[in-house]
């Protein structure tokens, strides 16, 4: 079996170029899904629905990004087994992170946690690494912006709560997030695994198509009744009331501890960017 | 409706949630450092770095401006982490406030009692916004980057009124299907 060689800088090159791409509009499907939205709004709704396609179209022209929160770098990194990485990982991830962020005028928002000294250059970012099979390396870039993220909740239900606590948990976040979060949201689910691992599953969960169905049947119907209970609220765009706070519920589901129902609810604002490339 | 700043009072008291109008004129950014710094000036007793009389505090942290811009893009951030500091500000000569959510029921108290009105920006629409920035110079606390103080000047900014002088508050409409 053979060994491929990448180097550090290659996969710094790819990160940096990812995140000046995701940085500046939003992914084509959640345009796509905020146009249908406008369709079926008015008022002041509607109002910030034709906002948010003209701040789009701006951002495309003005390469300005389509909101100053150009958030935390996220990074998920499936590294095949047969590849070996000259230099280091995280390193090369943060100089692609720091140069995009530097050359692309994006906003610098990372900060020490407790002191509040900003890092200057918004790393460290937060890599996730999974060894997979092969000789590529898939790299996913995600600036997540952080008004939504601090919506995001996990849940350590009882086994006792099944579906229905689990779907009440999600709703409840929707109903205490309100207009925070910049809806219309997407929501990530993660459900099961473990405490840190549904936040994961939900993260990861949002990198999903908008408007993509579930491979799993029973998940894709929770998916429908979920938004369709979330969007009952009637808080709609930005919360100025309506029928689109959410555009899309992503679940992922993973085995859990007989003693534990963990479930974890990832909101991403309409401004879900992501880019993703193999090296 | 067309505003001009600076609002005269009973200008501000007329407002009603739900409006649709835009902004022009001198605004300031101020966000979450900010707040806690010109706080912490006025309980000391020092000398504020811009007058508050009748400003209009903007929050938000905008992008770095690209060469020959402006500014960056410069949506608004979540209001409510601004509230421990807005009555105080309300209480020093502050007419009003850009943000997007909810705002607590001490800030719209302070806002009845010395008549200041909360506005909604679009958030993650800062694109757009930043094409209504037509200058940005930095007043205050530059160390803070993104979180320094910006003297805007702008034109036509898109808000939509979010909390009036009489307490009615623009999310409250919002009714379950």
């Amino acid at each position: 079996m053979s060994i491929r060689e990448v180097s550090a800088a290659s996969l710094s090159q790819a990160v940096y170029a990812l995140f000046l791409k995701a940085c500046v509009v939003p992914c084509r499907d959640v345009l796509d899904a905020l146009e249908h939205a406008r369709q079926q709004e008015s008022g002041p709704a509607a109002e910030v629905l034709r906002q948010l396609a003209e701040n789009a179209k701006i951002a495309e022209e003005t390469r300005l990004p389509s909101c100053q929160d150009t958030g935390m770098a996220i990074v998920y990194l499936d590294i095949g087994r047969d590849v070996h990485i000259t230099g280091n990982v995280t390193e090369a991830v943060n100089d692609g992170v720091r140069r995009a962020y530097r050359d692309g005028y994006f906003r610098k928002s990372v900060l020490s946690a407790l002191d509040r000294v900003n890092t200057g250059d918004n790393t460290p970012a937060i890599l996730h690494e999974r060894i997979v099979e092969g000789d590529r390396i898939h790299i996913w870039a995600m600036p997540k912006g952080f008004g939504s993220e601090n919506m995001s909740a996990v849940g350590m239900l009882k086994p006792s709560d099944g579906v229905e606590g689990v779907c009440n948990f999600i709703v409840e976040c929707a109903r205490k997030a309100g207009p925070n979060p910049c809806p219309p949201v997407v929501l990530g689910v993660g459900i099961g695994g473990s405490f840190e691992y549904a936040a994961y599953l939900a993260k990861r969960a949002l990198l999903r198509e908008v408007g993509s169905k579930n491979r799993d049947a029973r998940l894709a119907e929770l998916e429908t009744v979920l938004r369709e209970r979330i969007n009952a609220l009637g808080y709609g765009p930005m919360g100025l009331g309506g029928r689109n706070y959410c555009l899309a519920v992503h679940i992922d589901e993973y085995p859990t501890h007989l003693a534990s129902l963990p479930v974890a609810v990832s909101f991403c604002c309409h401004a879900l960017r992501h880019a993703d490339c193999e090296i | 409706m067309e505003l001009k700043l600076p609002l005269t009072k009973e200008e501000i008291r007329s407002l009603r949630a739900g409006d649709v109008v835009t902004l022009t004129g001198t605004i300031y950014t101020a966000r979450d450092a900010a707040h806690k710094r010109l706080c912490g000036m006025i309980e000391a007793g020092e000398p504020l770095p811009f007058s508050l009389e009748g400003a209009i505090l903007y929050y938000c942290g905008p992008c770095p401006a690209p060469e020959g811009a402006v500014i960056g893009s410069c949506g608004p951030t979540t209001s409510s982490r601004m509230d421990a500091y807005a009555p105080i500000l309300y209480a020093h000569g502050a007419s009003g406030a850009i943000g997007k959510g909810r705002i607590g029921t001490d800030v719209k108290a302070a806002m009845r009692k010395f008549g200041g009105v909360y506005l909604l920006a679009t958030g993650g629409a800062g694109a757009l916004l930043a094409k209504c920035v037509k200058s940005a110079e930095v007043v205050a606390f530059p160390e803070l980057g993104a979180e320094a103080v910006r003297r805007l000047e702008v034109v036509d900014l898109p808000l939509i009124v979010g909390v009036d002088t009489t307490g009615e508050d623009v999310y409250d409409r919002a009714r379950p299907l």
